[in-house]
């Protein structure tokens, strides 16, 4: 049996394992993919302390884990495919076999969420993207919307500027939710257009998006708007595919926690994104992390 | 980037449409983060899947011309080919066992 397992290789899965694996507890850090988690799409990480020119989402990540790996964490690419969880025992199924643990910490983040309108299954691929950093560069002087208001619709649309031709941002709202200093930045923009009050309700086109289709939520108005790509940044969604049945979660899906991290089972543990709370960045994560291998710490010491 | 066959557009007739086993490639390039968390699990599946499917990836900033006939217009994308022709385009990172689920498919 191991002592401890944690589930996800983000940030707040890598800072509680460089604490499980400093305070010599027998850990194994799982991830699916390679390290990273929604950090990897970030082109620039300004808000992240110690780092004043900023850090590509890519270096934090490789330094994180190879701080972690330097107290002889070991992490697996193994995908958890269910769980048996309950106060007295905790079992982790996965692809590559069956883990039994004292204490779990689950760091399984959240995902982008789509919009679920029409031609957005279809265009996926072809014109609609989910990550500017990843696909930014095949819009080359063209025309762009960004769908969403906050942190990360606006850094998007900014970094899409290196690119395109032009960006419309479409908000639903007649207001950004987005830090300020970022909306200094897009409102100066000469590249950044604002749509205000409007929702997208159709994206447009047959093998490749043409356009998005608009409704102005205060007139009811009905538009077309010609882009050659939609990207969509207008929330996430939790992961908590492993769990939905057995912690208790928010009105949202993320999961319900304690200030020592732990969920409604006792010696299962939640950090980072997946977390029901106010603010999701990585530095919480991290914090959260720490705290959640600290409290499985103290849980496996009165284990029995 | 592993053992993993790195095919380019000059090569990309040759090594994939005309290829004698099922083939799968991976479309990637060095500014996209999530291309590089898929980036393992792509290794792992070439060495499993030696003989019998061929796996290769494909750099999209130094190959242009493959991608643009394929519209790949988001990274990772992966495109499986059967006979010479596509028979599955999964666009995204997505863990091992969803593309060995669609490898198994192929064979």
């Amino acid at each position: 049996m191991k002592e401890l397992i944690i589930i996800g290789a983000g940030p707040a899965g890598l800072t509680a394992g460089l604490y499980a694996a400093r305070a010599r507890l027998e850990t194994v850090l799982l991830e699916r993919l390679a390290p990273g988690g929604q950090v990897m799409t970030t082109d620039r990480v300004e808000n992240y302390p110690g780092f004043p020119d900023g850090v590509s989402g890519f270096e934090l990540i490789d330094r994180m884990k190879r701080q972690a790996e330097s107290f002889d964490l070991k992490i697996e690419s193994t995908e958890v495919t269910s769980l048996e969880l309950s106060p007295e025992k905790k079992v982790v199924i996965t692809d590559k076999g069956r883990y039994e643990c004292k204490s779990l910490i689950l760091t399984t983040g959240a995902t982008p969420m789509k919009i679920g309108i029409e031609g957005e299954a279809l265009l996926t691929g072809k014109g609609i993207s989910y990550c500017a950093t990843c696909d930014g560069p095949f819009y080359r002087d063209q025309d762009v919307a960004v769908i969403g208001g906050g942190d990360t619709a606006i850094e998007e649309a900014l970094f899409l500027t290196k690119f395109v031709k032009s960006v419309h941002v479409i908000h639903r709202r007649d207001a950004l939710r987005a830090t300020k200093l970022l909306q200094e930045r897009a409102m100066a923009h000469e590249k950044i257009r604002f749509i205000w009050d409007s929702v997208p309700t159709r994206i447009l086109g047959e093998t490749g998006v043409e356009g998005v289709e608009l409704k102005n939520v205060k007139t009811g108005e009905i538009s077309q708007l010609p882009v050659e790509g939609v990207f969509v940044f207008i929330g996430y969604s939790p992961g908590n595919q492993l769990v939905k049945e057995t912690l208790d979660l928010d009105s949202y899906g993320y999961v319900i926690t304690n200030n020592d991290m732990e969920t409604s089972i006792p010696g299962v543990f939640a950090a980072g994104d997946v977390r029901s709370k106010l603010l999701r960045q990585i530095v919480t994560a991290v914090g959260e992390g720490a705290t959640a291998a600290f409290a499985a710490e103290k849980y496996i010491e009165g284990f029995k | 980037m592993g053992d993993v066959l790195q095919v380019k557009d000059a090569n990309f007739e040759e090594e994939i449409v005309q290829s004698d086993i099922p083939a799968m490639v991976d479309f990637w390039a060095e500014w996209c983060g999530p291309c590089k968390t898929v980036g393992p699990v792509v290794e792992e599946l070439a060495k499993e899947y030696q003989g019998k499917i061929k796996i290769a990836k494909m750099n999209v900033d130094e190959n242009r011309e493959t991608p643009a006939k394929f519209g790949i217009r988001n990274i990772p994308t992966i495109i499986l080919f059967k006979d010479g022709k596509v028979a599955q385009t999964i666009v995204g990172a997505y863990p091992k066992s969803h593309l060995d689920g669609e490898l198994k498919k192929l064979l």
